[in-house]
């Protein structure tokens, strides 16, 4: 089952540069952990204890997968899942 | 050293006074390797707050979206400090995901009198902050 994974440019230090890879799993919890096996650091990156990081931005086709089922929203051959670091900041 | 037009740093300005009390924040995007900033894209802040920024999430896949199909990269992420000067905070630093951008930060702690109007730039590159001179032309 394939998945495209974009790739924003923070994170192509995992992908030898490429701005997307391929990927495979049910789930996107399965997907980070497939492309943990070719691109080792990313899932550290982008997951942490299980859930997604607070200012990382995931998206299934057109969706942000918080209004989804977040790491567990379920994937389809051909979807296509992006990464976006959120662009956040403040005072303190 | 960024350089800016006269015209984009007016936009920058005016967006930042027009959302005050709330922090403004927004992109300059530019052709991907010419790094100039051209286009001035003003987002809004989903937190509304006079503390704390943050992309719309869809949004934000909207831009970049954008920014991949012409070409272009976020030259300048800007946003506004309404109360404190414009320096990046511990916060800024640890959101910082774009380490070819100039981070612009304006203050507008003068309209409610708490210091002085700043519009700096700042590299932040894997924590670290460096800051640049600004220079505004006519155009490029």
């Amino acid at each position: 089952m394939a998945i495209e994974v974009r790739i924003p440019t923070i994170l192509r230090q995992y992908t030898d540069g490429q701005k997307a890879v391929e990927g495979s799993g049910d789930t996107l919890a399965e997907l980070f952990t497939d492309l943990e096996t070719r691109h080792t650091g990313i899932q550290a990156r982008i997951v942490d204890e299980g859930k997604l990081r607070r200012f990382v931005n995931v998206y299934l086709n057109d969706e942000d997968v918080r209004f989804l089922n977040n790491i567990d929203t379920k994937l389809s051959d051909g979807d296509t899942v992006t990464i976006l670091p959120a662009v956040a900041g403040g005072m303190h | 050293m960024l350089t800016i037009t006269q015209a984009l740093y007016d936009q920058i300005v005016a967006h930042a006074r027009e959302d005050h009390p709330d922090e403004a924040c927004g992109v300059v995007a530019g052709p991907v390797v010419a790094g100039r900033p051209e286009r001035f894209i003003p987002m809004l802040n989903a937190a509304r707050s006079p503390t704390f920024y943050e992309f719309d999430s869809q949004d934000l896949l909207k831009l970049y979206r954008e920014l991949d199909d012409r070409d272009e990269e976020p030259v300048i992420i800007y946003h506004s400090h309404t109360a404190t000067e414009a320096h990046p905070s511990r916060t800024d630093i640890s959101y910082a995901n774009e380490p070819g951008a100039h981070y612009v930060l304006v203050s507008t702690a003068d309209t409610d009198g708490l210091g002085d109007f700043q519009f700096r730039s700042f590299r932040i590159v894997e924590g670290e902050v460096t800051e640049e001179e600004v220079k505004v032309v006519e155009a490029y």
